[in-house]
């Protein structure tokens, strides 16, 4: 019997067309932009100045505050212009526009193949190290990773969940990485567990990934305290507190953080990144991006370096097909859709999806019939039909007290709602006005 | 039988009259004083609860006027200043002199000056869409085209135009309470004073981008380029974050900046044409 979360979920077409695509190093560009925001947090502050020569691996913009991340430099070359580039949201921000030339990287990085197992740092070191190297969670999310692995007083963690579901339908990438990095996302959940002082580590993996399974749970064996552990393909397992109810039985309380259950959750992604980092002295400036779509001519899963514009990737994918109708940096349930193909990758950026343009519209909304599906498939009790109505008619304070703000925004609802409701839309919205009032309270 | 409607009589008489005799003194004990003249300010005010005053209803704005011992920052927007002067008189006090204000849209992004690069097809929603992206065209200032403000408007005073695809105010309607500048995500309504006529001169661009990528985006936006600045002889037009601004309570209505913008920007509504045939062109475009 294979574990899963009890409430809500679902399960969308997987469509994961690139599972069998290895990974490919996508040619330098010939300019890279890189925003000085890629993380949950502060934006980092540039340090560079327009003419100045910079190296792969150079820290170029560096973290303002505990939650913000260092930004590096992914190509060698020289610093055209700092200037406002427009991102995946539309919205503009600043970045450090490089213009390429040679790749040459920092010399304290270690370029070779050979994997290095023994670590030889205390927590402190490591956790200094994915400060210094841009670390943040490669799932998606972005948080800084330092400040994870920081175990504040009077918290206890026991135990680290690495994070390899990618629930997500379409997206391979960290399934890839799982396949043929292997060793060194075991490596990196060896250093992660350094450094939060546990003994136990457990893998996740759904069950539609039997190859990654096999050979990971193969590997393993090798690697003390660590476990791996087969669930069952459900939307949204790769969310934290569903993963962490999967694997340990523990229930995140609303509102509190999967610390407050004595546990810690990394992707492999950020296990890869941070074995990069403390072994190899690699900052994180490049990373797996899965490119797919049904219409395209070859999807894959291509290496990436940040700031490389998204053309790059669609060009190298075999080109942007004519039916196209929308692009979705991410996956096709939480990921966003962007309107310009010169917005850079960012750290966050799990995938790439062309979606048709029969495909790409949504149906017209009808009346709620209190079916409850939504009810149903939130996996976290929620009430979404509700919810939407309360953000709809603009009663906050009920949306709070019925718990709007620990709505993850997965998605489930939308998706399965048979009147084509715009669940997500409304519950979004009402929640970001919600923790706004909730900030201004605490203020006063 | 017969002695049970007589009891029956006697004994609620008596329950009545207990409960009339505690009410008595329970209601002289917790009885609440209300200024009387609250109902009375109430009476005049214009009773729209629209909220423009800054209280919650005109009950509150009420309380307020009569608690207060100046009218400094009272102001019923919907009543203006006749009403205000009643409500004065009324209580004895004296009333400012405020400048009557009319709600402007600080945006002229038609189709045809600013191209869509993307469709929505989300909720028709403002609020939404702003959270969601930049919007359907490049400029991610304007106006989204989703009509939040007229949804807002409690006195009709906003309606889309469907062939400019931006919101209207009709000045005659239009209270100045504010309630489509805290409707608007992108925050580019303006109160401006009211002037005669319902003469207007304002930059109708809210895009702080550079000259450049402003322009990109959209024919009518403010590049920042300063002429309008250097011409304007009352000091009523600033520059800042590459965006002009004419302040209303200095602008004489001379009309000199206007034809000075390169992209047309500056609009000037309902003022008679200018002789020289070129320069009459902006007005034709506006909404009013």
């Amino acid at each position: 019997m294979l574990k899963t979360f009890p409430t809500g979920g679902v399960h969308p077409p997987e469509n994961k067309i690139t599972a069998n695509a290895p990974i490919q190093s996508l040619p330098l560009p010939e300019q890279v932009i890189i925003p000085v925001s890629q993380h949950i947090g502060a934006p980092a502050t540039a340090i560079v100045n327009k003419g100045d020569t910079v190296k792969a691996g150079q820290t170029i913009a560096t973290s303002k505050g505990f939650v913000s991340s260092n930004i590096h430099s992914s190509v060698s070359g020289k610093v055209s212009k700092i200037d406002m580039v427009t991102d995946t949201t539309g919205y503009k921000q600043t970045a450090v526009f490089i213009d390429v030339s040679g790749d040459e990287w920092v010399d304290t990085i270690d370029r070779s193949e050979e994997i290095i197992q023994d670590v030889g740092l205390t927590p402190e070191e490591i956790t200094r190290k994915c400060l210094d190297a841009g670390i943040v969670g490669l799932g998606g999310a972005t948080f800084p990773s330092h400040v994870k692995l920081t175990v504040p007083s009077g918290k206890k963690c026991d135990v680290l969940i690495i994070n390899g579901v990618e629930c997500e339908p379409y997206l391979t990438a960290d399934h890839r990485l799982m396949l043929e990095r292997g060793e060194e996302v075991l490596t990196g959940a060896t250093i992660l567990m350094k450094a939060l002082r546990v003994e136990k580590a457990l893998i996740g993996i759904e069950s539609n990934k039997p190859d990654a399974l096999a050979h990971i749970a193969k590997l393993a064996s090798g690697f003390k305290g660590i476990t791996v552990h087969g669930l069952k393909v459900k939307y949204p397992q790769g969310a934290e507190k569903q993963l962490i109810k999967a694997l340990i039985k523990r229930e995140v309380p609303s509102g509190r953080l999967p610390l407050d259950v004595g546990t810690v959750v990394h992707n492999v992604g950020t296990a890869f990144a941070v074995y990069e980092a403390v072994q190899k002295n690699k900052p994180l400036f490049e990373r797996v991006v899965t490119v797919t779509g049904r219409s395209l001519s070859s999807p894959g899963n291509f290496l990436v370096r940040t700031g490389t514009p998204v053309s790059k990737l669609i060009a190298a994918a075999g080109g942007m097909p004519e039916d196209t109708g929308k692009i979705v940096a991410g996956g096709p349930m939480m990921g966003k859709a962007i309107n310009n193909t010169d917005v850079p990758v960012v750290k966050g950026m799990s995938g790439l999806l062309l979606i048709p343009l029969e495909e790409s519209g949504r149906a017209g909304s009808e009346p709620c019939i209190r079916c409850a599906r939504c009810v149903s498939v939130c996996p976290l009790g929620l009430e979404p039909y509700l919810l939407m109505t309360l953000a709809e008619l603009g009663l906050y304070e009920r949306a709070e007290t019925e718990k709007i703000t620990d709505c993850m925004e997965c998605g489930s609802c939308s998706y399965t709602c048979p009147a084509a409701r715009p669940l997500l839309d409304y519950i979004r919205l009402g929640k970001g006005i919600v923790i706004k009032m909730a900030r201004e309270r605490n203020l006063k | 039988m017969s002695s049970v409607i007589p009891l029956t009589i006697i004994s609620l008489s008596v329950i009545a009259s207990i409960a009339a005799v505690i009410l008595f003194f329970v209601a002289r004990k917790f009885k609440v004083f209300e200024d009387p003249r609250i109902d009375e300010v109430q009476e005049i005010l214009p009773a729209a609860n629209c909220g423009g005053c800054g209280f919650a209803g005109c009950r509150n704005f009420a309380e307020a006027l009569v608690k207060a011992d100046s009218f400094e920052g009272l102001v019923c927007p919907v009543g203006g200043a006749k009403i205000m002067e009643e409500a004065a008189a009324l209580l004895g006090k004296e009333a400012p002199v405020v400048d009557p204000l009319v709600a402007v849209l600080l945006c002229n992004g038609t189709p045809e000056f600013r191209p869509k690069t993307s469709n929505y097809t989300g909720v028709y929603d403002c609020r939404i869409s702003h959270n969601l992206y930049a919007g359907e065209s490049d400029c991610s200032y304007g106006c989204l085209e989703y009509a939040d403000c007229v949804r807002a408007c409690a006195f009709s005073a906003l309606y889309m135009d469907p062939e400019t695809r931006l919101p209207v105010v009709i000045d005659e309607k239009c209270v100045a309470c504010g309630a489509c500048v805290k409707a608007c995500p992108r925050n580019i309504f303006e109160l401006r004073k009211k002037a005669k006529k319902d003469r207007k001169i304002y930059v109708a661009c809210s895009n702080c981008d550079k000259g450049g990528p402003a322009r990109r985006a959209c024919k009518v936006a403010c590049i920042g380029c300063g002429k309008c600045v250097k011409v304007c002889q009352f000091d009523a037009i600033t520059l800042e974050n590459n965006l002009a601004y004419i302040d209303a309570t200095k602008c004489t209505f001379c009309r000199k900046c206007a034809p000075e913008c390169p992209t047309n920007s500056i609009l000037e509504i309902n003022f008679p044409p200018r002789k020289q045939k070129i320069e009459a062109e902006p007005a034709q475009t506006t909404e009013n």
